[in-house]
């Protein structure tokens, strides 16, 4: 029972209008509006100058069913999948080892995971093309015990693509992942080992569904970034790996036919809202994307 | 004695393979920091060519540097600021009242959050370009400000969850008004929230690439110079400048480390 306090019986307005107000605001200029200019930008044409003009037309979405773009879409989502599955199969168990170890240093385990964050992820992805480049770290060491007689191309495929998003990328699944697997109550794996279950099935009856919840926020926070990570690919893949992110990039800098990008930018948001629907579907709570 | 050697076993293996994980995590760091002691002056700077201090020195006479790092930070210290303090009332509001609209701000909020941060970028360019804003530090700081706001109210509104509505009666009833039980009552109650929201806002701030790509203009932030360079070959001086803000962040984490501690246990 909640007694009514004389001071809600004051209008809400106001007070509900100066907290919210900002921010609504702030959300309608630079969210909304913005998206609505991409949505409309999608549908213009270009003129013979290069500048876009309102003028409706459907081509640029046309041109989305070229064949060599569908190749960059299918490359893209092969990279996003590879790189989610990655990282849970390298996320799962090291977030269990360091989210239930008995380590007094427990919590130094954790913070090593997001140090690397800290410095710039740029020049992080550069740090790996340092190492593996013909000239680089891995090369030398290969030549100095005679492995290899000359320099290997390491560089520049779909691995090192995949290589440098699950770098970028790990953490964002190991902390959704660490969160559930920290919650699971000891006392339910004490009761499956007293009622006789082995190991495997306590895992798979007991652990694994409860810890789901981190596996399916962990999946949304990497597949979907994977898509747009241009910087990635430039520079670990050398342009044998583009994903969506390049071909939207081109179009508004070097390619200049911005309607054609915000046609692009659109299946982008469209993908988004499939995956996150499909999340929601499977009972996932939105606020567990925001780490 | 069989299952002894058997537990032996398992967490050796345990402990190698997060020992591999981290050092997966740390190996470009490990390069990093090296290459900023690398006597080398050729292009692109990777050969070993003995142990220097020469780049951090240099560092200060490369101007465009330093410049792109005084951007980096003034751009990440108004964005904190102007976040936070529009995060954190709109946090309270949409927890105390209820009116028309909720739902929409809500659902505007995840956009930042989920949608790639590409989309963002161009839709701000996209902004930019039409209103003939032009590009410079304040489109920075407002591109900023825009994917920073959901994560400071995300982490006020955790905070908020187990806030005792009474407190704040019990105060008005005893007459203060609305601010001063706002600056006395919700504000330190809130405060851990708050600072968890505007570390995460400048942290995304200094290290973001892909919006501040599109965005920018004359003014150039510390990422967006390492990309100019990368082409080239990154010199040491940027490794050298990365290094100390390594350096400067691990600091920051140390100091920070109980609360991120006091963070970790109240999760369970």
């Amino acid at each position: 029972m909640k007694k009514i306090s004389k001071h809600t019986f004051r209008s809400n307005t106001l007070p509900a209008m100066t907290t919210v107000g900002p921010v609504s605001l702030w959300l309608l200029f630079f969210v909304a509006i913005p998206l609505l200019y991409v949505l409309v930008m999608s549908f213009c044409s270009l003129d013979e100058s290069y500048n876009v003009v309102f003028k409706f037309t459907a081509e640029n979405y046309a041109r989305l069913m070229d064949p060599n773009y569908i190749q960059i879409y299918t490359t893209s989502i092969l990279v996003a999948f590879f790189t989610t599955v990655l990282c849970i199969i390298i996320g799962y168990p090291f977030s269990f080892l360091i989210a239930r170890t008995k380590w007094k240093h427990k919590a130094l385990l954790y913070m090593m995971v997001i140090i690397p964050f800290w410095t710039n992820s740029l020049i992080r992805i550069y740090g790996w093309r340092t190492f593996l480049g013909t000239g680089g770290w891995l090369n030398h060491m290969l030549l100095m015990l005679h492995i290899t007689s000359e320099p290997v191309e390491f560089l520049f495929n779909k691995g090192t693509t995949v290589l440098g998003m699950v770098y970028c990328l790990f953490p964002f699944m190991v902390l959704p992942l660490y969160t559930a697997i920290e919650k699971l109550d000891s006392t339910l794996l004490e009761a499956s080992s007293d009622l006789g279950a082995k190991g495997s099935v306590t895992f798979r009856k007991i652990i694994l569904p409860l810890t789901m919840s981190g596996v399916f926020s962990g999946s949304i926070m990497v597949f979907i970034p994977c898509l747009g990570y241009f910087f990635v690919s430039d520079i670990l893949g050398g342009g044998n790996s583009d994903v969506i992110g390049n071909l939207i990039e081109r179009q508004f800098q070097s390619g200049n036919n911005w309607p054609l990008g915000a046609a692009l930018s659109i299946i982008l948001i469209l993908i988004t809202l499939l995956l996150v629907k499909i999340y929601q579907k499977l009972g996932g709570d939105m606020d567990s994307l925001g780490v | 004695m069989n299952r002894k050697i058997k537990a032996i076993v398992k967490k050796t293996a345990g402990i190698l393979f997060c020992s591999f994980v981290y050092l997966f995590l740390f190996l470009p760091i490990i390069v990093i920091v090296t290459g900023s002691f690398n006597a080398t002056t050729t292009k692109p700077y990777i050969t070993w060519k003995g142990f220097t201090f020469d780049w951090y020195i240099k560092l200060f006479d490369n101007t465009a540097l330093l410049s792109s790092f005084g951007a980096t930070i003034t751009i990440a210290l108004i964005s904190t600021l102007l976040s936070t303090a529009i995060g954190t009332v709109a946090a309270v509001g949409m927890y105390k009242y209820k009116f028309r609209g909720k739902g929409l701000i809500d659902g505007l909020l995840y956009i930042p959050v989920v949608i790639p941060e590409i989309v963002l970028g161009i839709s701000l360019l996209t902004l930019f370009s039409n209103t003939h804003i032009p590009r410079d530090m304040l489109t920075l700081i407002l591109s900023h400000t825009t994917f920073a706001i959901p994560y400071v109210i995300f982490n006020v509104r955790a905070r908020l969850s187990g806030y005792d509505n009474s407190i704040e009666e019990a105060s008005m009833d005893l007459g203060a008004n609305r601010l001063l039980t706002l600056k006395n009552i919700t504000l330190p109650v809130l405060a851990p929230g708050i600072a968890g929201g505007a570390l995460l806002a400048f942290t995304l701030s200094i290290d973001d690439v892909i919006v501040s790509y599109f965005t920018n203009g004359q003014v150039k932030t510390f990422p967006l110079k390492v990309m100019e360079s990368i082409k080239s070959g990154v010199a040491p001086d940027v490794n050298a400048l990365s290094t100390l803000i390594l350096a400067g962040t691990v600091i920051l984490v140390v100091f920070t480390q109980s609360d991120i501690l006091k963070k970790i246990k109240r999760r369970k």
